[in-house]
């Protein structure tokens, strides 16, 4: 069906002002007590748990489940904090479906694992609310300073771990809020409350963790003088760039950078001043896509749609991403590359005429086209390394993000990185906290050996 | 279809399943309700002296452990016998027995042990039309510190004097409870048979304190911050009450005598058991107290439909048939070697076979085979113990099965026939006999 209008309908406030809480409230409501002790009992402990070797942070999920069934839910919440300072965060937004879950040797036996990231969410939430004494006491200061770049996930955990053992951590965000992803990027019914904010004020409660907001490397500071003043930088910024369709009318304003539309949408006060469009096209086939798809249709749009130019299998999102869309109303279509934005006579994208793709050998077009009338189409088709943040010290990249080692070393004997920054990094939250804690306990070792 | 009728010493009912002498039959209002949903028979519950009634605590009288989702699993309490008046009582058994003719009315006493007070009590039954009457020589709490209760059933003298005094006193059939917090069950089971008592009940409750609340160091259930020991029952009481009633079907001096079976009988599976180790009647209370009286329903229908399978076409077709097979450890055949096998299509991996095996047993099950987690047994390892089958959460994973030939273990020949320890050359006593 051609576009037949030639302004798009783009408006905020599309919803009765007081559903707008409901939609964006918890995906999954939190556990209470009877039924995280129900589900608990539900975990077999088992030997060398499959979970727990799933576990990008190797948390000892047997024990903190175990810990649940017997009252002792802020024990549990020390057992994940232990591996992974972030516990509650990760709880909330692990795809555990593809992780620990999806091993569960209940999942094996009766296609229902024990629900481990909610237990997790249940044990860290007690934590939060019941203790206030932080669960780590910091070493005696060593005097040695490390510069960390991202206040994301990636730079909190390697920040708390490096700040237990002593050392002095300045965290330098480009944002005027830390937190990263967490706080930026992540759909906003995975992480209510404000979740973000209290988890990096529970992180930085340890002491000796300094965040600059507002101070991005390579416009605020440079890399050679965080070098030349500190005894060690551990880079986590993550991808700042986005890539773009590479089509006329990419710069539209109604051809949007899903990421920075989730963003505000994070960042508002009122989520009724968000204008969106009443027909939503979503290009990609990530968390991303599904995040900015479910989330344009809770404020209100009336059909959108996810094109991804390959099949469901090779979608990043999660099977059960898929579903959540679905489930909201979201139509996902396969085998669909973008071909050509189709623009009124101004400048507004009104359309998007996508071309159907086939697998032979290669991803190829048909010939074949179809055209979608979109109000807004958002581009959510990966992100990319910001360019030009290093200055004039020299890091090996490979594919344009940071090469490291096993220990998340970079090619500079002072530099250590983590997060997506790095080559070969996983895009996920849990996997950015394992980095930095690899991290720093490389730097620990480094600055103490 | 299977016939569930029982007569019990005389006794008719239309079922086994009776509600023991507890709450649920402190009343004509409960015993009726119990009836219309298909209770075989009720033991009333304990009625004492005429005169001022006895008086419960106003507090908690039950305490609990719970296994998941807080399913119950074993209950104790601190009630008295009935707090009602006696005439109260007397009046509505007699109501109730006229209305429910076809059903067993038996009648719980516990009065001091004075000949006397028990004449004159049983006087004052006999006139209700009730059937039987049940001596509580168990209650293990309250009454026994006056004297009564198990303070009765502790001593088999006692038993055997109050057991006389009311088959003197009576026409009626005596069923004497034991309590089961004595060392040896067939003694008090000895003196109620030579007191001429027609039958044994059991078990009563079994001493216990369920927990300690860890904020006012006060056992449960708690009374202004103060605890006593209860009565425990439900579910987790069935395996001794069945070693217990076991022991007094194949003692020789009591076999043979009728037994009413009570202790943790939540199914008819359950009931089937106690019934095959020789019990004409079973009592239930705890599965009611939880559920109400309507699981009798899955009681009568699961047993008829066993017993249809099984080809019994009454109760007394297979009870007792387990009592021949209860034996001494020194009888068992040391020649049945067992292996664990476990079947890979079931297995789920947990691992929990291994390391209860690895850590507290044999390390005969494998948590690794060429790099991969897997789950074997050794063989030459296992003894054939079954803890891999009883901590495997899979039904049917991990079972048991009997090899012959030479045992990897030993690398010896398997003798193929019968042999126990009374024979075996490890026997001490055995040496000595040759020597001698």
């Amino acid at each position: 069906m051609a576009p037949n209008r030639v302004s798009p309908d783009i408006q905020a406030g599309r919803l009765p002002a007081d559903q707008y809480d409901d939609n964006f409230d918890d995906l999954h409501a939190p556990l209470d007590r009877h039924e995280a002790v129900v589900e608990a009992d539900r975990c077999y402990f088992c030997y060398d748990a499959p979970c727990q070797t799933a576990c990008p942070t190797s948390i000892d999920i047997p024990m903190f489940i175990r810990q649940i069934s017997t009252g002792n839910a802020n024990g549990a919440a020390k057992t994940i904090f232990d591996q992974n300072i972030l516990g509650g965060m990760c709880a909330r937004v692990c795809p555990t479906e593809t992780l620990c879950e999806e091993v569960c040797v209940r999942e094996v036996a009766e296609g229902k694992p024990v629900k481990i990231g909610q237990l997790q969410r249940y044990a860290t939430d007690h934590f939060l609310e019941t203790v206030e004494q932080h669960p780590y006491e910091r070493a005696v200061p060593t005097g040695k300073t490390v510069a960390i770049v991202g206040a994301g996930p990636a730079g909190l955990s390697c920040a708390h771990a490096l700040a237990r053992n002593g050392h002095d951590v300045t965290i330098f965000e480009a944002r005027e809020k830390p937190g990263g992803l967490n706080e930026h990027g992540i759909a906003a019914y995975k992480t209510t409350e404000n979740f973000a904010q209290r988890e990096v004020d529970f992180v930085s409660e340890v002491g000796g963790i300094t965040i600059k907001n507002g101070t991005a490397l390579g416009r605020d500071v440079t890399l050679d003088d965080l070098v030349a003043n500190h005894d060690a930088v551990f880079l986590g910024m993550g991808l700042p760039g986005v890539n773009d369709l590479g089509l006329d009318g990419d710069d539209a304003d109604n051809c949007i950078d899903a990421v920075a539309y989730i963003e505000k949408l994070r960042q508002t006060d009122d989520l009724s001043s968000l204008p969106v469009g009443r027909n939503v096209v979503v290009i990609g086939g990530g968390m991303t896509a599904i995040d900015v798809a479910v989330q344009t249709k809770l404020l209100g749009a009336e059909t959108v749609t996810i094109c991804y130019r390959r099949g469901q299998d090779q979608m990043n999102a999660s099977a059960y991403e898929q579903e959540v869309a679905q489930t909201h109303g979201v139509t996902i279509r396969h085998w669909l590359q973008p071909q050509a934005l189709v623009r009124s006579e101004g400048r507004d994208v009104t359309g998007i005429t996508l071309e159907y793709t086939a697998m032979n050998g290669r991803l190829t077009g048909t010939g074949e086209t179809v055209t979608l009338q979109a109000d807004q189409v958002f581009k959510a088709i990966g992100q990319k390394p910001a360019e030009g943040l290093f200055g004039g010290v020299s890091i090996d990249l490979s594919g344009g993000r940071v090469f490291t080692d096993d220990d998340r070393r970079t090619s500079h004997e002072k530099i250590w990185a983590g997060g997506d920054c790095i080559a070969g990094g996983e895009d996920l939250t849990v996997v950015a906290v394992e980095d930095g804690k690899i991290a720093a306990a490389s730097i620990h070792k480094r600055l103490t050996g | 279809m299977a016939s569930l009728h029982t007569n019990f010493l005389g006794v008719s009912s239309p079922n086994p399943f009776w509600l023991a002498s507890a709450p649920p039959t402190d009343k004509q209002y409960n015993v009726e309700r119990a009836f219309e949903a298909g209770w075989g028979g009720v033991v009333w519950k304990t009625l004492g002296e005429a005169g001022p009634p006895v008086v419960n605590v106003n507090g908690p009288r039950y305490g609990a452990i719970w296994g998941p989702d807080r399913r119950l699993l074993g209950l104790n309490n601190i009630e008295l016998i009935t707090d009602r008046d006696l005439e109260v009582n007397l009046r509505e058994i007699e109501t109730v027995k006229k209305n429910w003719p076809d059903r067993a009315m038996i009648v719980s006493l516990m009065v001091p042990c004075e000949e006397e007070p028990w004449k004159n009590i049983l006087a004052s039954v006999a006139q209700t039309g009730a059937d039987a009457v049940e001596l509580n020589f168990g209650c293990p709490h309250g009454m026994s510190e006056r004297g009564m209760g198990s303070a009765v059933g502790q001593v088999p003298e006692y038993i055997e004097m109050v057991a006389r005094w009311c088959k003197q006193h009576s026409d009626l059939p005596v069923i004497v409870k034991l309590t089961p917090n004595i060392t040896d069950i067939r003694k008090p089971a000895e003196a109620a048979k030579r007191g001429g008592a027609d039958a044994v009940s059991l078990i009563n409750t079994i001493n216990s304190i369920v927990s300690v609340d860890l904020d006012s160091y006060s056992p449960v259930p708690s009374i202004d911050g103060k605890g006593s020991h209860g009565g425990y029952c439900g579910p987790a009481v069935k395996p001794i009450a069945l070693s217990m009633v076991s022991e007094i079907a194949r003692h020789p001096e009591t076999h043979g005598m009728p037994i009413s079976g009570i202790g943790g009988i939540q199914t008819w599976r359950d009931a089937a058991e106690y019934i095959a180790l020789g019990c004409g009647t079973v009592q239930v209370c705890t599965a009611a107290m939880t559920y109400g009286f309507k699981i009798v329903e899955e009681m009568v229908a699961g047993l008829e439909a066993w017993m249809d399978e099984k080809g019994h076409a009454t109760i007394e077709d297979f009870r007792g048939m387990a009592v021949p097979n209860v034996t001494d450890w020194q009888y068992l055949n040391l020649n049945y070697v067992t292996k664990a096998r476990i079947n890979q299509d079931l297995c789920i991996s947990c691992g929990r076979c291994h390391i209860a095996c690895e850590d507290t047993s044999h390390q005969a099950i494998t948590n690794m085979v060429d790099g991969v987690r897997k789950f074997e047994v050794i063989d030459e390892e296992c003894v054939g113990c079954n803890l891999c089958v009883n901590v495997c959460p899979v039904d049917d994973c991990i079972t048991m099965e009997q090899i012959s030939g030479t045992d990897p273990r030993t690398g010896k020949p398997i003798d193929p026939d019968y042999g126990n320890w009374t024979e075996h050359p490890n026997n001490p006593s055995v040496h000595k006999e040759a020597a001698e």
